[in-house]
C-alpha cells in the first residue's frame, strides 16, 4: 500500500435529533478536521461521539447540516458506495460468522468497488497476523486477532479515511495496547485520515494528534494532547483527564515505597 | 402375504405419487409466498405484526375446513371470472394446493421471520458499514445466517402438509388418504394402517432430507446440501414419472365414490365391468356429496352411483315429494339440460333414511311407525351420520311429524350403529340398504306420512360419456339388476366384525349374483 494524504472531513451546522428537536445527540457543530490526522473523539455515553462518527458514513442521516468528505457532501453519495471507501471499525468487531478470514476481509472488493489491490496475505501482515489463519472462521480466532481481522477488512476497500468506534474497547489491557501501536503505525504509514470514539482519555490521549472532548452533543474541548494535559482544555477535559493521572500517580506512590 | 395387506400395499405407489406430488407443490406454493413476505416483514415491523397475525388465524382453521371452503371459494371466483371464459377446477387438485400451500405458510414465515430478526444486530452493522446495499445484505449475510432457522421452519411445514394433505381426498383429489377414509368406512383396519404408515414413512423420510440439508448449511458441507436436494428432486421426479407416462396412455376412466361402503363396493362393481370392457380405470373415493355430484358435471368423474333423492334436494333444492316415476324423469331431464350429464338409469335398490330402533325400544315404546315417535322424541337422543342434520330432508320429516329429539349426535355409519346398540342412541337414521339392520335385528319404523323422498341408486354418467356406445353398453347390464337384498349382503360383507371381505371381494361377490 502506497502512501497517501487522507481527505480532510468538514462538518458545517450538523445537527441530530432523535426525537424531532426536544433534545440534541449532536447540536450545531461546525468544524474541521485535517487530512491525515490523527483525532480521537473522546466523551462519557450518551455525549454524542459514536452519532457524529455514523453521520460521516451516512449510517446515520443529520437532521441539519452537512458533512463534506474532501470538499464532497456525503449525501449526495449512494450510501453503500460512499462506505465502501471509508474503513469503519467498531467495537463489537461484526466479523461474518460464516465466511473464513479471508472471505470477511475481501468482501468488500467483492462488492463491487473495483480492482483488488491488496492480498490477503499483505492485509494480514499490515494487521500482524500470519498468514495460516486466512482460512479459519472467525469464531476460531481471539478477540484481539478478531479485531485485526475487521481492521484488515476495512482497509481492504483502499480507504483513505478511517472511521472507529471503541475499536480496542472490548480486548484485555495487553491487546489492546498492542493493537493500539498496531494501528497507529498504521496510520502514519498508509497516510490516513483517522477519527476514533472512545471513553478513555489515557488511550486518547497516548494515540491521537487532536483531542475533542464531546458533552452532551457539544465540542467542549478540543486540542492536541500536549495542551490538554497542560490542563488548558477546561472544566470537562480536566475532568476526564484527571482519572488516568491520578491512578498515575497512586501507582507512582506504589514504586517510591517498594 | 395376507391377501387384504397385498390388496393395501398394491394402492400405495399410485396414492403415494399423488400425494408427494400434492404435498411438494403445497411447500413450493407456501415458500413461494412465506420468503419474500418474511424478508418484508423482518424490515417493516407493521408488515411482521400483520403476516404473522394473518398466518397464524389461518392455522386455527381446522384442515379439513380450510379444504372444504376453498370449494365454494373457487365456485364464487368461477362466476366473477364466468365473462372472461375461464373456468377454475373447484375440485381435485387446484383447492387441496391452495389450502394445503396456505397452511405451510406460518411456520415458514415465523422462522425465516426469526431467523432474519434474530442476527446479531453488530453483524448488520458490518454489513451496512462495508457497504453492502440492500440486495446484497440478504444475500451474502441475512440469507445465509438465517437458513438454518429457516430450514427448521420449512421441516415442521414438510410434517405438517404431508399429515394434512391425506384430508385432500374429502375434495376429490387423491392421496394417500384415500386409503385411511376408505378404510375408516368399512372398518378395513389394515388399510388404515397401510395409509397411515406410508404417509408418515413420507414425512419422515422428507424430514430426515431435510435435516440433512440443514445440518449441511450449519456446518457448511456442500456434499449434506446436495445429497439431501438430490434425493428430495429424484422423489418428485419419480412421483411425477407415472403422471408423464399416463397422459401418453389411452383412455382412464375415473369411477367416483362417496365414503361408505356401499359405494366403495359399487365404485368397485362398475370398475370391473369396464375393465372387462377394456377401459382403464382409476378410483376417486370418500367424496362428499354435493362433490360427488359437481365432479361429475365437470368431467373430474366419469361415472359414480347417486340416489335420487339426494340430487332432488341438495342438487335440484327442490322440496316437495313426488311419486318414484316422475322424481326420475324430472330429474333425469334436469341433469341433462343443466349440466349435460345423464342419468343412465335405476341400480335396482333403494337407499333411503331409515328410523331404526332396537326391537326392545321398539317394545318398550309401543313404536310402529315415526308418527309414534312424536310422544317420546323428546327422551331420545338421535344418532345420525355426519350429513343428516343439514339436509333438507331432516327438515322435512321433522315438521311433518313434529319431532324434537332431547339431542342429536352425528357419527361415522359404523360408530352409528355401534351407538344404538350400545344404547347410547336411542334412534339412529340407518340406510335402508344396510346390511347392518338386519345383522344388528333393528326395527324400521314406517313412514305413513311419506315425508322420506325416494333414494333409488342410480348410475350418473358424465357430459364427456354419455353418449359413449361402449362405455354405456358396459354398464348397462347392471340397471335394474341389483336387489335390496343381494345389496344389504354385500354391504354387510363389507362392515361386519368377523370374515370381513374388501370391497372388491364384495364388488365380485354382487357380480356372481347378477349374472345368475
Amino acid at each position: 500500500m502506497d502512501r497517501k494524504n487522507g481527505p480532510a472531513v468538514r462538518f458545517d451546522g450538523l445537527e441530530k435529533s432523535f426525537d424531532g428537536g426536544a433534545s440534541f445527540a449532536v447540536e450545531s457543530l461546525s468544524l474541521e478536521i485535517v487530512g491525515g490526522s490523527f483525532v480521537a473523539l473522546v466523551g462519557e455515553s450518551g455525549s454524542g461521539k459514536s452519532t457524529l462518527l455514523k453521520m460521516i458514513n451516512r449510517l446515520v442521516d443529520p437532521s441539519a447540516g452537512t458533512v463534506k468528505i474532501a470538499g464532497e457532501p456525503v449525501e449526495e453519495q449512494n450510501p453503500a458506495d460512499l462506505r465502501r471507501h471509508i474503513g469503519y471499525v467498531f467495537q463489537n468487531i461484526g466479523l461474518f460468522p460464516h465466511m473464513s478470514v479471508a472471505e470477511n476481509i475481501m468482501i468488500i472488493p467483492r462488492l463491487g468497488a473495483g480492482e483488488i489491490v491488496n492480498t490477503v496475505p499483505e492485509l494480514l501482515d499490515l494487521v500482524g497476523l500470519p498468514v495460516d489463519v486466512s482460512e479459519r472462521l472467525p469464531s476460531e480466532l481471539s478477540g484481539g486477532q478478531q479485531q485485526r481481522v475487521g481492521v484488515a477488512r476495512a482497509l481492504a476497500g483502499e480507504p483513505g479515511l478511517m472511521l472507529m468506534d471503541e475499536p480496542f474497547g472490548a480486548l484485555d489491557p495487553v491487546t489492546r495496547d498492542q493493537l493500539g501501536e498496531t494501528y497507529r503505525a498504521l496510520h502514519d504509514r498508509l497516510g490516513l485520515t483517522t477519527i476514533m470514539v472512545t471513553h478513555d482519555m489515557a488511550e486518547a490521549l497516548i494515540i491521537a494528534d487532536r483531542i475533542l472532548v464531546m458533552s452532551e452533543g457539544r465540542i467542549v474541548a478540543d486540542g492536541p494532547p500536549e495542551t490538554l494535559l497542560a490542563g488548558e482544555g477546561g472544566a470537562e477535559a480536566n475532568a476526564l483527564i484527571a482519572v488516568p493521572k491520578g491512578q498515575m500517580a497512586k501507582l507512582r506512590k506504589l514504586e517510591e515505597r517498594s | 402375504m395376507n391377501p387384504r395387506l397385498q390388496e393395501a400395499f398394491e394402492q400405495v405407489p399410485a396414492l403415494l405419487a399423488d400425494h408427494v406430488l400434492l404435498s411438494a407443490a403445497a411447500l413450493l406454493l407456501g415458500l413461494t409466498v412465506a420468503l419474500p413476505l418474511a424478508v418484508g416483514a423482518s424490515r417493516k415491523d407493521r408488515l411482521r405484526q400483520f403476516a404473522l397475525g394473518a398466518a397464524s388465524l389461518v392455522q386455527t382453521i381446522p384442515g379439513l375446513a380450510l379444504l372444504a371452503l376453498f370449494y365454494p371459494l373457487l365456485l364464487a371466483l368461477n362466476s366473477l371470472l364466468a365473462p372472461l371464459d375461464v373456468a377454475l377446477p373447484a375440485l381435485g387438485f387446484l383447492p387441496a394446493l391452495l389450502a394445503l400451500g396456505l397452511y405451510a405458510v406460518l411456520p415458514i414465515l415465523r422462522n425465516a421471520v426469526t431467523g432474519i430478526v434474530g442476527i446479531d444486530p453488530a453483524i448488520i452493522e458490518a454489513a451496512d458499514g462495508v457497504g453492502m446495499t440492500p440486495r446484497q445484505k440478504l444475500r451474502l449475510v441475512e440469507a445465509p445466517l438465517a437458513a438454518p432457522v429457516v430450514m427448521a421452519g420449512i421441516r415442521t411445514a414438510t410434517v405438517w402438509t404431508i399429515g394434512a394433505a391425506t384430508l385432500s381426498t374429502t375434495v376429490g383429489q387423491p392421496s394417500l388418504g384415500d386409503m385411511i377414509f376408505a378404510g375408516l368406512q368399512t372398518q378395513n383396519w389394515t388399510l388404515v394402517l397401510v395409509g397411515c404408515l406410508a404417509a408418515a414413512a413420507l414425512a419422515l423420510t422428507a424430514d430426515a432430507l431435510l435435516g440433512l440439508i440443514e445440518s449441511g448449511i450449519a456446518q457448511r458441507r456442500r456434499w449434506m446440501i446436495g445429497t439431501g436436494l438430490v434425493a428430495l428432486l429424484a422423489g418428485v421426479t419419480l412421483a411425477l414419472a407415472p403422471l408423464v407416462l399416463a397422459q401418453s396412455r389411452s383412455d382412464v376412466v375415473t369411477i367416483g365414490a362417496k365414503g361408505f361402503s356401499e359405494q366403495y363396493i359399487l365404485a368397485r362393481l362398475i370398475g370391473d365391468r369396464l375393465e372387462g370392457a377394456g377401459y382403464e380405470v382409476r378410483y376417486r373415493e370418500g367424496l362428499g356429496s354435493a362433490i360427488a355430484f359437481e365432479a361429475l358435471a365437470r368431467g373430474d368423474v366419469d361415472v359414480y352411483v347417486d340416489y335420487t333423492g339426494t340430487l332432488w334436494t341438495n342438487a335440484m333444492r327442490r322440496n316437495d315429494n313426488p311419486p318414484r316415476d316422475e322424481m326420475l324423469e324430472q330429474l333425469s331431464n334436469w341433469i341433462s339440460e343443466t349440466r349435460e350429464a345423464r342419468v343412465l338409469g335405476r341400480l335396482g335398490f333403494e337407499n333411503t333414511y331409515a328410523f331404526a330402533v332396537t326391537q326392545e325400544t321398539a317394545r318398550r315404546h309401543g313404536l310402529q311407525s315415526i308418527d309414534d315417535l312424536a310422544g317420546v322424541a323428546p327422551q331420545f337422543t338421535m344418532g345420525t351420520d355426519v350429513e343428516f342434520l343439514n339436509r333438507p330432508e331432516w327438515t322435512s320429516i321433522r315438521t311433518s311429524y313434529g319431532l324434537d329429539f332431547a339431542a342429536t349426535q352425528s357419527y361415522q355409519p359404523t360408530f352409528m350403529y355401534r351407538a344404538v346398540e350400545s344404547g347410547r342412541a336411542d334412534i339412529i337414521t340407518a340406510f335402508s340398504s344396510d346390511g347392518r339392520i338386519a345383522a344388528s335385528n333393528l326395527f324400521v319404523l314406517s313412514d305413513p306420512r311419506g315425508a322420506i323422498p325416494n333414494y333409488d341408486a342410480v348410475l350418473m354418467v358424465s357430459p364427456g360419456r354419455a353418449d359413449e356406445e361402449r362405455f354405456i353398453a358396459a354398464l348397462t347390464p347392471l340397471l335394474d339388476a341389483i336387489s335390496v337384498e343381494a345389496m344389504r349382503e354385500a354391504n354387510y360383507m363389507v362392515d361386519r366384525d368377523a370374515e370381513k371381505a374388501s370391497p372388491s371381494e364384495a364388488a365380485q361377490w354382487l357380480a356372481e349374483q347378477i349374472a345368475r
